[in-house]
């Protein structure tokens, strides 16, 4: 078995939010959708302040409340723990967008663009079936499946791994097969201290954060 | 929870029209489950029976307005097997069916099948909620008997002003609404009390303005106008019993409309470690 995960090291993150720029250039989401979003945190009070970096986005999770709560089985999940879209399945009621503690999840109701107009790319990219219906991360799976139809490992090949994960230019960013004991994941999550959020709801999910080395 | 994060903000995607389904959807199952209790066969459970049911329609169509894809609704029936959403509309389409059939061909049967199957409506609203994980203020287990004891609570009302309108003997009606809104504020109390801690800001303001208006103004006062109505000669009663239904409807809705569109905190990012950098 496969299960995608993926691996945040909070502390490599710059917040430079260059996984988010690389995921509108990929997946071609209107503006104020951030499927790959960098929080800014500020914790602390002056003198002892710390700023996190925290990227987010959909966490794949093993027991999705998104999916039990769809009444139209638009949202699934695949044997290898990538949680999905159908768009037309989707009717847009936003139950999966409140069922989900990782507010993950947004739906744009008309087509809008950066600059009002859209340019050449956004043109090209445009899919009506977005329209009116829940989207989020997708793991970028469609690079996924045509990097393994090519013999490539997700994770390691760029080609085969999600647009956040190439772009990050700290290595922050991880992609792999958790199931797999010598995926760059499992080694990774083998060698340091992890939490997932909000794991207290047990929602399982597919996205870890690395905080520090093992003692 | 950790207090690493940004705080959680209000949800935006159900608005007053989410909230619709669960105050006329919540009012119509009620008046049906009260009319199968309490009002005898005549012209007031005659014209009970098809208010009820356009309360509940009026509420899905609520819902409908609001979703993206209005012309695939009918693809809300293709999960049963674990969204609420679409047992909820599976149900409706019983409670239709079950009510127009003892419009029809009224029976003790037919009574106790539409007053079950709307029960059955009004709790699917409150696992509705239950199942919504991403909001604190609606995950709460409490909040199903909530849900479910205001719907009879107004449908009690509803049907207090029908057996008045229809001139019919109150006191059945009347002890139905007291014990109503005995349950309703018993609910309100334990699902606020679990509830209000999590939250912060005005969501935690107006869930906890709700409190006075639903308790002293809600239950007591609705209560204390039920009593004296049920003393009183009819002439003297009806605008008490018809103030008590009111204050009680009105109760119920204005709950409901705060849980659903200013309480909805979501859960907002907390980071139970942060990063230990820059020394080794």
């Amino acid at each position: 078995m496969t299960r995608w995960v993926m691996i945040a090291d909070l502390r490599r993150c710059v917040g430079c939010q260059t996984c988010t720029a690389a995921c509108k250039h990929t997946n071609a989401t209107p503006p104020e959708v951030q499927w790959r979003r960098v929080l800014d945190m500020e914790v602390g009070e002056y003198p002892n302040v710390k700023r996190v970096f925290v990227p987010v986005g959909c966490m794949h999770c093993a027991d999705p409340p998104c999916m039990h709560v769809c009444p139209s089985t638009a949202t699934r999940q695949r044997a290898d723990g990538i949680v999905t879209i159908d768009y037309d399945l989707c009717i847009g009621c936003a139950y999966c967008a409140v069922a989900c503690p990782y507010q993950a999840r947004y739906k744009v109701d008309k087509a809008e663009f950066a600059y009002g107009e859209p340019m050449e790319s956004e043109k090209k990219q445009f899919d009506p079936k977005r329209i009116g219906v829940a989207t989020k991360c997708t793991f970028c799976s469609d690079r996924v499946d045509a990097g393994l139809a090519k013999g490539l490992k997700p994770g390691v090949d760029p080609e085969a791994s999600p647009a956040c994960v190439n772009s990050c230019i700290a290595q922050a960013l991880h992609f792999g097969d958790i199931e797999d004991k010598e995926s760059n994941v499992s080694q990774l999550l083998a060698e340091n201290q992890f939490f997932r959020m909000h794991e207290e709801l047990g929602t399982d999910p597919g996205f870890y954060y690395l905080w520090d080395k093992k003692p | 929870m950790s207090p690493f994060g940004p705080n959680p903000w209000i949800q935006r995607h159900w608005d007053w029209r989410a909230a619709g389904n669960f105050v006329f959807g919540g009012a119509g199952s009620g008046l049906l489950l009260a009319a199968a209790l309490v009002l005898p066969l005549g012209p007031a459970r005659a014209v009970s029976l098809p208010l009820g049911l356009a309360l509940v329609g009026l509420g899905l169509f609520c819902v409908w307005t609001e979703i993206g894809r209005p012309l695939r609704a009918l693809h809300v029936f293709l999960n049963p097997w674990t969204s609420w959403m679409t047992r909820e509309a599976f149900v409706g389409i019983a409670l239709f069916a079950a009510t127009i059939y003892a419009f029809l061909i009224p029976s003790v049967q037919a009574e106790v099948l539409f007053g079950g199957v709307a029960l059955v409506f009004a709790w699917c609203q409150g696992r509705i909620l239950k199942a919504s994980k991403g909001i604190p203020a609606w995950r709460e287990p409490r909040v199903v008997p909530f849900i479910v004891s205001t719907a009879l609570t107004e449908g009690a009302a509803l049907a207090v002003m029908l057996a008045l309108a229809y001139n019919l003997q109150g006191k059945l009606v009347y002890g139905l609404l007291a014990a109503a809104l005995l349950a309703r504020a018993a609910a309100w109390v334990m699902y606020s009390t679990k509830v209000l801690p999590v939250l912060t800001g005005e969501p935690r303001r107006r869930l906890d303005a709700v409190t006075p208006k639903l308790l002293w103004f809600g239950t007591f006062g609705a209560l204390a106008l039920v009593a004296a109505a049920s003393a009183l000669p009819r002439t003297y009663a009806a605008p008490l019993a018809i103030a008590a239904a009111l204050v009680a409807i009105g109760a119920g809705w204005h709950a409901k409309r705060i849980i659903v569109t200013h309480a909805s905190l979501n859960q907002g990012f907390a980071l139970p470690r942060l990063p230990v950098r820059g020394v080794r």
